[in-house]
C-alpha cells in the first residue's frame, strides 16, 4: 500500500479528480466550492442552466409547494427509465402486441415488475400533474408575472393525459380496447368536423392496427419529446419570472409591510 | 415616471457589424443599490439535493406499490364482444358520467373545451389578480347576480336529473351564502377567512369539488348499462 496516500480521505480524492485536465474540460466550472463555484456549477451547465442559481429559502419549505411539481418530474423520470426498457420487449402490431405484453407479464425476467412500475407511475404522474395545478392556484402563484407560465402548465397536464391515454391502448386487452373506443368516440362529437378527427387520431373508422401503431408513435416518440420540451421552458420561466412565487416576497406585499413600518413609527412619535 | 426619451437610439444599427456600446446619461444620477433582504440559498448543492431526496422518496413508494399490485391484463382485444360497462380510464371517468346525462357534443366537446379555456384564461382576469372578496365590493349587485347564476346552475341541472353534478353545487352555493353575509371584521376567524375569499376561488374550488366527485362516482358506483352500484356490490 502507498504509505504517503493513506491519509487521504475520500473528498481529497475527489477534488483531485476534479482538478485533472480530462474533467476540466468537460465541467467548465472547475473545483473549489466557494460561492462562486456552486452559482457556476449551475450557470455553467446546459442543463442545470434552467434554473437560478440561487433560491429564497422560504419557498423551499414543504408547505409552499407540496414539491409537487418536483414529484411530477420525478415520475415523469420513472416512466422515461421504465419506458425505454418495455420497448425491447414490445412491437406495435396486431395481436403480437398483446403477446408481447403477456410474455412481459410471464417471461421476460423482472418484466412484470417493469411493467407495473411503469403503469403505476402513469397513474401517479396524472394524479400529480392535477394536484400540482391546483397547489399552484390556492398559492395564487399563477399571477403575474407568472401568467404564461400556468398556461404552459396548462399545455403540460393536457400533454401528461395524452401521453396517458395513447399508452392505455398498447397492451391490446379488451381493457385498452375498450377504453379507446369509447375515448375516442367522443371525437366524432365535434361538431362538422368530428368524424375527420376521428378517422385522423385512429388511422381509421375504428380502434384497429393502424390506430395502435398511431398511438405507439405519439406515445413512444412525439409526446414524450413535446413534454420534455415543454417542461424545458416551464422550468426557464421560473427562473426568468422571478423564482418561485411566495406571497411575503412579492414587492407589493414587501412595499406593503414597509409603510406599516413607517406608518406605526410615525403613530409612535 | 413619464419621462419622454430625449434621445433615439438603436436606428441605424447594422447587423452585420460588431455593435457599439454607448452609454446615455440623461441626468445626474445616483448609484442605487438595490439588496434582496431574504434568506437565500445556493441551488447546487442544496436545491437540487432536495429535489433527489424527493423523486427518490416517490421512486421507493412507486416501487413498492408494483412489487405489492399487479397491473391489470384482460383477454386479447375482441372487437366483436363489447364489455358492460366500458369504462374509459380513470381520468375520463368523470367526464364519462357526464356523458350519460347530456348529448356528446355537450359533455364530450364542449364542457372540456370550456375546462381548458377557463384555465388558460385564469391568470388573465383582472377581478383574479385583484383578488378582493367575492363579496367585499357592490355587496348588494353582486348578491343578486350570485343568486340568479346559482339558482339557474342548480335547475339545469335538476332538469337534465344530474342529481349527483347538483349536490356538490348547492354545497358550494350553501357556503358562499354564509360568505355573501360575512364580513371582514367578523369574530369568527372561518367567516373572516370566507369573506376575503375571490370569485375565482369560488369558482375553481366548485369545479375540484365536481371534478373529484364525479370521477369517484364512474370509478366506484357505475355497473352495467352505467347503472348505479356499490363499490362492494362487484360485478
Ligand atoms: C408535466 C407536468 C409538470 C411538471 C413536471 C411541472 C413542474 C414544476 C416544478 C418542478 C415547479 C416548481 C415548484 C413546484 O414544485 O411546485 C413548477 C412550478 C409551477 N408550475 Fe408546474 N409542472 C407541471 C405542470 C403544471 C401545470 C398543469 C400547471 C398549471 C396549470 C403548472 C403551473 C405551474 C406554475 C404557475 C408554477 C410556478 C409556481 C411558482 O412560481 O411558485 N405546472 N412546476
Amino acid at each position: 500500500m502507498a504509505k504517503t496516500d493513506s491519509s487521504k480521505t475520500m473528498d481529497q480524492y475527489f477534488e483531485d479528480l476534479q482538478q485533472t485536465r480530462v474533467w476540466r474540460s468537460i465541467f467548465r466550472s472547475g473545483p473549489g466550492s466557494s460561492t462562486l463555484k456552486r452559482a457556476l456549477a449551475i450557470q455553467q451547465n446546459v442543463f442545470l442552466h434552467l434554473f437560478s442559481t440561487k433560491v429564497r429559502v422560504r419557498v423551499l419549505s414543504f408547505s409552499a409547494t407540496w414539491y409537487l411539481g418536483t414529484l411530477t418530474l420525478g415520475t415523469f423520470l420513472v416512466l422515461v427509465a421504465t419506458g425505454i426498457p418495455l420497448m425491447l420487449y414490445y412491437h406495435p402490431s396486431v395481436p403480437q402486441a398483446y403477446a408481447d405484453t403477456k410474455d412481459l407479464q410471464f417471461v421476460v425476467s423482472s418484466g412484470m415488475f417493469l411493467r407495473n412500475l411503469h403503469r403505476w407511475s402513469a397513474h401517479a404522474m396524472v394524479f400529480l400533474v392535477f394536484a400540482h395545478m391546483f397547489k399552484v392556484f390556492y398559492r395564487g402563484a399563477y399571477r403575474t408575472p407568472r401568467e404564461f407560465n400556468w398556461v404552459i402548465g396548462v399545455i403540460l397536464l393536457l400533454i401528461t393525459l395524452l401521453l396517458s391515454y395513447t399508452g392505455y391502448l398498447l397492451p391490446w386487452d379488451q381493457l385498452a380496447y375498450w377504453a379507446i373506443t369509447v375515448g375516442s368516440n367522443i371525437a366524432s362529437a365535434v361538431p362538422l368536423i368530428g368524424n375527420k378527427i376521428h378517422f385522423l387520431l385512429l388511422g381509421g373508422n375504428a380502434v384497429n392496427a393502424n390506430a395502435l401503431l398511431r398511438f405507439y408513435v405519439l406515445h413512444c416518440m412525439i409526446l414524450p419529446l413535446t413534454a420534455m420540451f415543454f417542461v424545458a421552458i416551464h422550468f426557464w420561466r421560473i427562473r426568468k419570472d422571478g423564482g418561485l412565487y411566495s406571497h411575503g416576497s412579492e414587492p407589493a406585499t414587501m412595499k406593503a409591510a414597509t409603510a406599516n413600518v413607517a406608518a406605526a413609527a410615525k403613530e409612535a412619535r | 415616471m413619464a419621462d419622454s426619451k430625449d434621445f433615439v437610439a438603436g436606428v441605424d444599427s447594422n447587423a452585420k457589424k460588431s455593435p457599439r456600446r454607448i452609454v446615455f446619461i440623461t441626468r445626474r444620477t445616483s448609484a442605487q443599490v438595490k439588496a434582496e433582504t431574504e434568506d437565500q440559498i445556493q441551488t447546487f448543492p442544496e436545491v437540487l439535493f432536495r429535489a433527489a431526496v424527493a423523486i427518490e422518496v416517490l421512486a421507493v413508494v412507486l416501487v413498492w406499490i408494483s412489487l405489492m399490485f399487479n397491473a391489470p391484463l384482460e383477454g386479447l382485444a375482441d372487437p366483436s364482444h363489447t364489455p358492460n360497462p366500458a369504462k374509459a380510464p380513470w381520468y375520463f371517468l368523470g367526464l364519462q358520467e357526464m356523458l350519460h346525462y347530456f348529448p356528446p357534443v355537450v359533455a364530450g366537446v364542449l364542457v372540456p373545451g370550456l375546462v381548458v379555456m377557463a384555465l388558460i384564461v385564469i391568470p388573465y382576469f383582472k377581478v383574479n389578480i385583484e383578488a378582493d372578496g367575492l363579496f367585499l365590493k357592490d355587496r348588494e349587485k353582486r348578491q343578486r347576480i350570485f343568486y340568479v347564476v346559482a339558482a339557474t346552475l342548480s335547475i339545469f341541472l335538476l332538469v337534465f336529473k344530474v342529481y349527483v353534478a347538483l349536490a356538490p353545487t348547492l354545497i358550494m352555493a350553501g357556503v358562499m351564502l354564509v360568505a355573501a353575509y360575512s364580513c371582514p371584521q367578523s369574530t369568527s376567524a372561518f367567516r373572516r377567512y370566507l369573506a376575503a375569499r375571490p370569485l375565482s376561488y369560488w369558482v375553481m374550488t366548485w369545479f375540484l369539488f365536481e371534478l373529484v366527485l364525479l370521477t369517484a362516482i364512474g370509478t366506484f358506483f357505475r355497473g352495467p348499462g352505467w347503472s348505479w352500484i356499490w363499490p362492494w356490490q362487484g360485478s
